[in-house]
């Protein structure tokens, strides 16, 4: 990654002298706030684009909609909020979203965090191969693995469901973990681990006193992105959920041209709600700890 | 990274390939064996029509038949997914350019805030864009009550004064759903540029935009490419917002082989279609890659 830095230095260094003239001219000082302000507008601009359908699922789960659609504005209520669980089917594939989700990110981080731990403390043969089989997953759409899972389940005539379906959300979740979790510890220095089994540590104690502690952000970090992944899956679960398996999703993607209830807005508010306030505590709590 | 970083990497004998088992077969076989199914289904027959069977019998012309037949999807796929990614180049540049150089300590929170979105189901966000484009949305008013439904029209933003069930809107909807993809890498690669560099080229070259264009950019370039891969992939294969926010000329490939596959349990069919358009992107991606002389894939 540092190779690409390494050619722009040239022009730098082949000429310093230039350098003391260039800085005095008056020109740069007065321009700057301009492009500055126009970068900040810009980034206001598209702030609000990425939050303005947020806003409106938001607004909607307080809206009473005329029909069977939650779509168009009518008036204010709470009753949404009073009664989530009211559509039972909506209910019911969330529950299996969150089944599916807990299962899959809890194999995949094992699977994946084993993985990374691999490729980035040993150098051994085929190191390369397994990089590119791990890559690979990411760089295939998904309906074609949707669909190849589903010729290979067809084949062995497995019979799609709930297992088929956590068995396709641990594959594209493996890949994600691995990489997360070898960016996060590369460069560690894993003579630590040395130290201690030098001191007498055993190998158990040793990884969860030393190794464990260090890896554990990237787990963590790997395994919040794995239940997201997870639970928003709708193009490749459709290939191998079968009939009598719903997740979240695919109710709602199933029944949107018959009803978008705002139970649908209240749970998706619900969870926008949880994540953020997640995300300020964890935010928050780092900011406090870095302070002290 | 260092040598010194590397010399602590441990040869080892069993330990890692203990540690990457359980994870390398399961890729192996819920992964490669998969893409050697759906290959070998893609070039067997289906003697009944109506029964969801096939024999292998390596009849190599479904792919140019599923090519010819799915034409306009795949050209459309491939179209919209690249416009897409051009706007999401355009819109995402400057933001991770800002966050990269001019956010100060704003920087953490505004970077958290890109990944607010994911929050949401990508399901549930593209219906909000379907209120917002609606024809009762916001987005209408706006037009209506400024009077600019004509200039709408003109500049293609809206067909008819409608922004919904649109081109339009599925390549918007493309471009919203991805663009963090390609915002957060261009940001990495920036973020990692020296700022003396920067101020090196800035004193050296007279112009701003020469100091830029010489530096800066070419040192962004990987995060670009890793960008744009990371949203022309899932663009191209995408068809939910070409079912929720565009019509029947708007279908895509991801849609045609769902069809094919769960309705019309036309296998064959669907896996020559699916494979070929795998096919059609890995050499697309090979050949970009060859073209921006990058060999940074892996980072």
């Amino acid at each position: 990654m540092t190779v690409a830095t390494a050619p722009a230095t040239e022009p730098a260094g082949d000429h310093p002298t230039s350098v003391p003239g260039r800085t005095a001219g008056p020109a740069r000082p007065a321009r700057r706030p301009l492009r500055s302000r126009l970068l900040g507008s810009w980034a206001a601009v598209v702030y609000l684009w990425l939050f303005a359908p947020l806003l409106v699922i938001v607004v909607f789960s307080f809206n009473e909609p005329a029909g069977k659609f939650n779509t168009a504005w009518r008036r204010f209520t709470l009753d949404n909020w009073l009664h989530p669980f009211r559509k039972a089917d909506y209910t019911q594939a969330l529950v299996t979203s969150l089944q599916v989700a807990a299962i899959a990110s809890l194999v995949a981080t094992v699977l994946g965090g084993l993985m990374a731990l691999a490729l980035s403390r040993y150098e051994f043969r085929g190191k390369g191969l397994v990089s590119i089989i791990l890559v690979l997953p990411l760089t295939t759409p998904e309906i074609v693995l949707g669909s190849s899972l589903f010729t290979l389940f067809f084949g062995q005539n497995l019979s799609l469901g709930f297992a088929t379906v956590v068995i396709a959300h641990i594959l594209f979740c493996v890949s994600f973990v691995a990489l997360t979790v070898q960016a996060r510890i590369r460069g560690f220095d894993w003579t630590l681990e040395d130290a201690a089994l030098d001191l007498g540590s055993s190998p158990w104690r040793t990884f969860r006193t030393i190794t464990f502690p260090l890896i554990l952000p990237g787990i963590g970090a790997a395994a919040l992105l794995s239940f997201a992944l997870s639970i928003d899956d709708y193009i490749i679960t459709s290939f191998v959920a079968g009939d009598g398996t719903t997740t979240f999703p695919m109710r709602i993607f199933n029944a949107n041209k018959t009803e978008i209830p705002p139970q649908v807005h209240v749970i998706a508010s619900a969870i926008l709600t949880a994540a953020v306030t997640l995300m300020a505590a964890g935010a928050w709590r780092t900011l406090r700890g870095a302070k002290p | 990274m260092s040598g010194k970083a590397s010399s602590s990497l441990r040869k080892g004998r069993i330990a890692p390939y203990g540690l990457l088992s359980p994870g390398v077969l399961w890729l192996v076989l819920f992964f490669l064996v998969p893409m050697w199914t759906l290959l070998k289904i893609a070039v067997s027959t289906k003697p009944n029509a109506y029964l969801p069977e096939y024999d292998l019998t390596w009849r190599w012309a479904n792919f140019s038949d599923a090519v010819s037949r799915f034409q306009p999807e795949l050209i459309r796929s491939f179209a919209y997914a690249a416009t897409a990614t051009i706007a999401c180049i355009l819109i995402g540049y400057p933001l991770a350019y800002f966050l990269a150089f001019r956010a100060g300590r704003w920087r953490t929170l505004l970077l958290g805030l890109i990944m607010v979105p994911f929050f949401t189901s990508f399901l549930i966000r593209t219906i909000a864009w379907q209120t917002i484009l609606g024809s009762d949305g916001p987005a209408r008013w706006l037009l209506q009550t400024f009077h600019l439904t004509g200039v709408a029209d003109a500049t293609g933003l809206t067909t008819n004064g409608a922004f919904l069930n649109t081109p339009q809107a599925v390549i918007g909807g493309l471009t919203y759903n991805f663009v963090p993809f390609m915002i957060l890498p261009i940001y990495v690669s920036l973020e990692k540029i020296d700022v003396r560099l920067i101020d090196a080229a800035r004193d050296l070259y007279s112009r701003p935009s020469k100091a830029f264009g010489k530096v800066v950019l070419p040192l962004s370039l990987p995060g670009v490419f890793a960008g744009t891969l990371l949203t022309f992939i899932p663009a191209a294969g995408d068809y939910i917002n070409a079912e929720l926010l565009g019509n029947v000329r708007t279908g895509m490939i991801g849609s045609q082989v769902a069809k094919l596959f769960l309705r019309e349990s036309n296998y064959p069919a669907a896996a020559a279609l699916s494979f070929i358009f795998m096919a059609i992107i890995t050499v697309g991606v090979l050949l970009y890659a060859r073209l921006l002389g990058t060999e940074e894939l892996s980072a």
